[in-house]
């Protein structure tokens, strides 16, 4: 018998994967000589660039249809990029400061975003899946990497358990599906579901796989790993976990449910309703009684997720793209403030703040700055966020619910302007607030101030 | 000639045997290894619904996830190594020390 | 009852008792050896449904390399108090309640399954082929960019176990 050898995949859909995989491993090998890190984060920064730079040519489907890169998927990619420059830029000093730290962190930051990138192009549930445990295994070392810190290992053991998991739940709704339909595309799913009447086993693989992302984004009452994990790791992959794997969860979201279960869209967007009203009131009101800021912005993320899903319940073209444009906003503002806490040498506790304006006046501003934009005040880019998240979803007709997001807003104004309240109005608790500046630092700080500004004024950039 | 609930039936109950000790146990050994359960019991579900179905991409589908599994139980013993060794425990109530 | 169905129904009660013995015995390493025997067992059910080549790699990989790995963690750590401390958490009727929750809305929704798309590798074509070739056939034509992702992801559990567990030099 003769084997036919198959056609060699094109691989142009597939390059930003490539630079970034082949980027990663190369710098697996680099970090035994090279002994400065700016080279190497140097080679990150560029590696997003060039990946920016080649998304819109590389527009196909390739991998026997398993490889989809559309606008959709590009515009997830960006925010990835996005994240990804940020997170390298922060991380720069930092690793330097916190010893224990071992080289291999930007490779696996590497290795993380190409997760991610599979994650949101993928168009088979076996390349989703792999994606999301190649994003997730990175990640878990990731939170685990100083491995001398007892609240490191901690925050690894519970986000590798939660993360495992959610994975298994999501296996069980894959299988569900794959048995129903006796295929993995998700293209193809959504064509047989469309011949095939609402069933049980159907609605079953559909809550199995409800409970796995909400594991994944974050959403209450799956919560519980995000405030210890985000406390637990180092602060520049808090800064990368609070934002790159919950906009990949997000992306996942979208393809799968718009277009593997469109059939049962009722059903999805029930359940959705009921997840994002718990995630918005438990993220919110729990928050008011943190007093570590990084705990904080840990349940101000899971809030976050409750927000953007009001856009995914609405589930109308123009509240996808308002998703979209919170998750890119929100990229920039959360990174920011993480930034502000990697800054400043004491700044995980809230009462840390305390006078800032008094010796640091400047980044005190910086710091009220996000703020604002957490909440949603103009007019910084949250409120653009917001506002457009809000439109939208009153146009999809989910009217009350935006009356409860609104609401909650309010609440959640109370904790964002307790840090504010703390930095002006309350007397300092030591002599000087030191702060490790460094150029890179700078300038992740500045890419972000003026974005949020940009963005807050002249909305019309991005939308 | 076995129907294919049967085996549909033993793979949700070994997943929710999987599911009720990874809620109740201390050990993380033995919530790994209950999360390791709920994978084999998909697996049985994957294998069985490729035979029925009469179509290989389930089996693929084991394969894959057999090899994730191996991944995973390296870097999450890995983890539990370096746990043991700062804090000498691996309990899950003994190791928690934030809280909130 | 034919012959396959008696088996079939040894192989079920035994993986469910084990399964619940797993969960439940107070030493881990008795319940690592439970594992295995339950592998076993999986690997046998997976011959009555025409996978030989994942029943062999069942065996090999589970077995083999998994719980190898984690009977020998436990064997390094050395956990000689674990076994007069609680085995379960305090709100354990919790958890079973919410597993029992789970089974009964998982066996109503499959008592409801029926197959209705069917793929074209009847049982005929696999025998003509061999299982392991046709598998092999799909998995680097079909499969290739899952194949590729999954050796990345063996490649990071390579740095991970190294990062991880590697003792630093201070």
């Amino acid at each position: 018998m003769i084997i036919v050898p198959p056609p060699f995949p094109n691989l142009t859909p597939f390059i930003p994967e490539l630079i970034v995989l082949s980027v990663a491993m190369v710098l697996l090998l680099l970090e035994i000589w090279v002994k400065n890190r700016v080279f190497i984060a140097g080679i990150c920064i560029l590696t997003g660039f060039a990946v920016i730079y080649c998304l819109n040519m590389s527009i196909g489907i390739t991998f026997n249809g398993m490889f989809i890169n559309d606008i959709y998927s590009v515009l997830f990619k960006i925010i990835f990029m996005v994240c990804l420059i940020l997170t390298v830029l922060i991380s720069l000093n930092y690793i330097d400061r916190e010893k224990p730290i071992r080289g291999e962190y930007y490779s696996l930051l590497l290795f993380a975003t190409a997760g991610m990138m599979l994650m949101a192009s993928a168009k088979d549930l076996m390349v989703l899946y792999l994606g999301l445990e190649l994003m997730a295994l990175s990640t878990y070392i990731l939170a685990g990497i100083k491995t001398l810190n007892i609240k490191s290992n901690e925050a690894a053991i519970k986000y590798f358990m939660l993360g495992a998991f959610s994975s298994a739940f999501l296996l069980f709704g894959i299988s569900m599906l794959y048995g129903l339909t006796a295929t993995t595309d998700i293209y193809l799913i959504a064509e047989r579901l469309k011949d095939t009447e609402r069933s049980l086993p159907l609605i079953l693989s559909m809550i199995m796989i409800v409970v796995a992302f909400s594991f994944k984004i974050a959403a209450a009452p799956f919560h519980m790993w995000s405030p210890d994990v985000y406390e637990g790791a180092p602060t520049s992959v808090t800064a990368f976990l609070s934002v790159g794997p919950k906009a990949a969860g997000f992306a996942v979201i979208g393809r799968v449910f718009y277009i593997a279960f469109e059939g049962i869209q009722p059903d999805w967007t029930t359940a959705f309703i009921i997840i994002s009203v718990i995630t918005m009131a438990i993220g919110n009101i729990v928050a008011l009684a943190q007093t570590n800021i990084k705990r904080m912005l840990a349940y101000s993320s899971i809030a976050h997720a409750g927000y953007i899903l009001i856009g995914i319940v609405t589930s109308t073209y123009e509240s996808l793209q308002a998703v979209i444009n919170y998750l890119m906003i929100y990229t920039f503002m959360n990174i920011g403030a993480f930034a502000i806490v990697i800054l400043l040498d004491k700044g995980e506790e809230i009462q840390d703040y305390n006078g800032l304006s008094k010796h640091r006046p400047l980044v005190a501003a910086i710091m009220l700055l996000f703020m604002f934009s957490l909440v949603g005040i103009p007019p910084t880019a949250g409120f653009i966020a917001k506002f457009n998240l809000f439109v939208s979803a009153i146009h999809g007709g989910q009217i009350w619910l935006v009356v409860i997001a609104v609401i909650f807003s309010a609440v959640s104004a109370f904790y964002y302007l307790r840090v504010v309240m703390n930095m002006y109005m309350k007397d300092p608790l030591v002599e000087e607030h030191q702060i490790h500046l460094s150029p890179s630092l700078g300038f992740a700080i500045f890419i972000t101030v003026v974005m949020v500004m940009v963005l807050g004024l002249f909305p019309s950039l991005i939308i | 000639m076995v129907p294919l609930n049967w085996y549909l039936y033993l793979s949700s109950v070994i997943f929710v045997i999987g599911v009720v000790g990874f809620l109740i146990r201390r050990n993380l050994i033995i919530m790994f290894m209950s999360i390791e359960l709920m994978l084999n019991a998909v697996n049985i579900s994957l294998i069985a619904f490729s035979h029925y179905i009469q179509d290989l991409k389930g089996q693929i589908m084991v394969f894959f996830i057999i090899t994730v599994a191996a991944a995973e139980a390296a870097i999450g013993l890995a983890i539990l190594v370096a746990l043991f060794r700062n804090k000498n425990s691996i309990n899950t109530d003994d190791i928690a020390i934030m809280k909130g | 009852m034919t012959t396959v169905e008696y088996f079939f129904i040894y192989f079920a009660v035994s993986m469910v008792f084990l399964s619940l013995l797993i969960i439940t015995v107070k030493n881990p390493v008795h319940s690592i050896l439970l594992m295995l025997v339950l592998f076993f067992h999986i690997a046998g059910l997976y011959l009555f449904l025409n996978a030989e080549f994942l029943a062999a790699v069942q065996v090999i990989l589970y077995a083999g390399a998994i719980l190898v790995l984690f009977l020998f963690v436990i064997m390094m750590l050395n956990l000689k108090e674990e076994l007069v401390s609680h085995r379960f958490i305090g709100e354990w009727p919790v958890g079973v309640a919410i597993g029992l929750s789970i089974s009964l809305f998982c066996i109503f929704a499959i008592s409801h399954f029926q197959i209705k798309y069917e793929g074209n590798m009847t049982i005929e074509i696999i025998k003509t082929l061999t299982n392991t070739k046709a598998l092999g056939k799909i998995l680097y034509t079909e499969f290739l960019l899952p194949f590729e992702i999954a050796s990345i992801i063996l490649l990071i559990a390579i740095v991970g176990a190294i990062v991880l567990a590697k003792k630093e030099q201070s």
